[in-house]
C-alpha cells in the first residue's frame, strides 16, 4: 500500500515537473502578452498543484502526517493564480497591448465601441430632456 | 466602458482570511517549527496590504480603525513588560520561563511567556510595515 501511494505520488510530481516545463515552453513560443498568459495561468497552476499533491502524498506514505500548509498551498494556488493571470491581462488589455497580428475577433473592443456610442447618444439626449 | 475589480476584490475576501489564520498558525508553531512573531507579522501585514490593494485606503481605514502607531506602541510595550515581569521573581531581566499546565478541552499543552515576547514582535511588525506602506501610499 504505501509504496503504491509512494509510486502515486512520483508521478504526479512527474506530470507536474512536465507541465512546468511545457509552461515555459509556452511562454517562449506564444506570440503575445495574452496568449502567453493562457499558458503561464493555466498549466502552471496545475502543474504546481500536482507537484504539491505529490509531495503530500509522499510524506503522508512515509512519514504518515498529512501537512495543513500543503492542503492550504494547493487550495491557495488554486484560487489565486488564475486571478492573476486575469488582472496581468486586464492590466495588458487596458494599456493597449496589441493583440496578435491574426486575432479574429474582440468582443471587449466592440463592447467598448458599443457603451462609448450609447454615452454620446445620452449627452446628447440629455438637454432635450431637460 | 465601466472598469470593476469585482474578481479581485472577491477573491480578496477570501485569500486574506486564508492568510490571516496562516499568520497565526506560523505565530503560534513559531516554537517548535519554523515560524515566529517576525514572519506571522509580516504574513498578517501583507492580508492587509492585499486588502489595500483590492478596495481603497478608506474602506480599509473605516473596516480596520486601528491607528498602527499605537500598535507599535503595544508591542514595544508587552515586549518589555515581559522582561521587567522576570523582576518580580527576582530573577534577571528578560528570563524566560515555561509549562505543561492542562487546560479544559485542549488537553497538556506546552505554554511559554517566550511566546508573549513573541506578541510584542508580532505587533510591532504589524504596525512597523503598515505604517511605512500607509504613509507611502497617501503621499501625493
Amino acid at each position: 500500500m504505501t509504496e503504491i501511494v509512494k509510486y502515486g505520488a512520483a508521478i504526479l510530481i512527474i506530470l507536474g515537473a512536465l507541465l512546468s516545463l511545457i509552461t515555459t515552453i509556452g511562454i517562449i513560443r506564444l506570440p503575445d502578452t495574452y496568449t502567453r498568459s493562457h499558458a503561464a495561468s493555466k498549466s502552471a497552476t496545475l502543474g504546481i498543484m500536482f507537484i504539491l499533491t505529490g509531495a503530500l502524498l509522499f510524506f503522508w506514505a512515509e512519514k504518515g502526517y498529512i501537512s495543513a500548509r500543503l492542503v492550504l498551498g494547493i487550495v491557495f494556488v488554486f484560487i489565486t493564480s488564475p486571478v492573476a493571470g486575469h488582472l496581468i491581462s486586464r492590466a495588458a488589455y487596458y494599456t493597449n497591448v496589441p493583440l496578435w497580428e491574426k486575432t479574429v475577433q474582440d468582443d471587449l473592443k466592440m463592447k467598448k465601441e458599443a457603451s462609448s456610442v450609447q454615452t454620446v447618444e445620452t449627452k446628447q439626449k440629455m438637454p432635450q430632456h431637460s | 466602458m465601466k472598469v470593476n475589480d469585482l474578481i479581485l476584490q472577491t477573491v480578496t475576501k477570501v485569500v486574506a482570511f486564508i492568510i490571516l489564520i496562516f499568520s497565526i498558525y506560523l505565530f503560534w508553531t513559531g516554537h517548535y517549527t519554523p515560524g515566529g512573531g517576525f514572519v506571522g507579522g509580516l504574513m498578517a501585514s501583507s492580508a492587509l496590504v492585499l486588502m489595500l490593494l483590492a478596495f481603497d485606503v478608506k474602506t480599509i481605514k473605516n473596516v480596520i480603525p486601528f491607528d498602527y502607531k499605537m500598535i507599535i506602541a503595544t508591542g514595544l510595550f508587552i515586549a518589555v513588560a515581559t522582561g521587567l515581569g522576570s523582576f518580580v521573581f527576582d530573577v534577571p531581566f528578560l528570563t524566560h520561563t515555561f509549562g505543561h499546565p492542562h487546560l479544559p478541552g485542549l488537553g497538556e499543552v506546552s505554554l511559554a511567556t517566550a511566546s508573549l515576547f513573541d506578541l510584542g514582535v508580532y505587533l510591532v511588525v504589524v504596525g512597523v510595515t503598515m505604517t511605512i506602506i500607509q504613509t507611502i501610499g497617501e503621499s501625493e
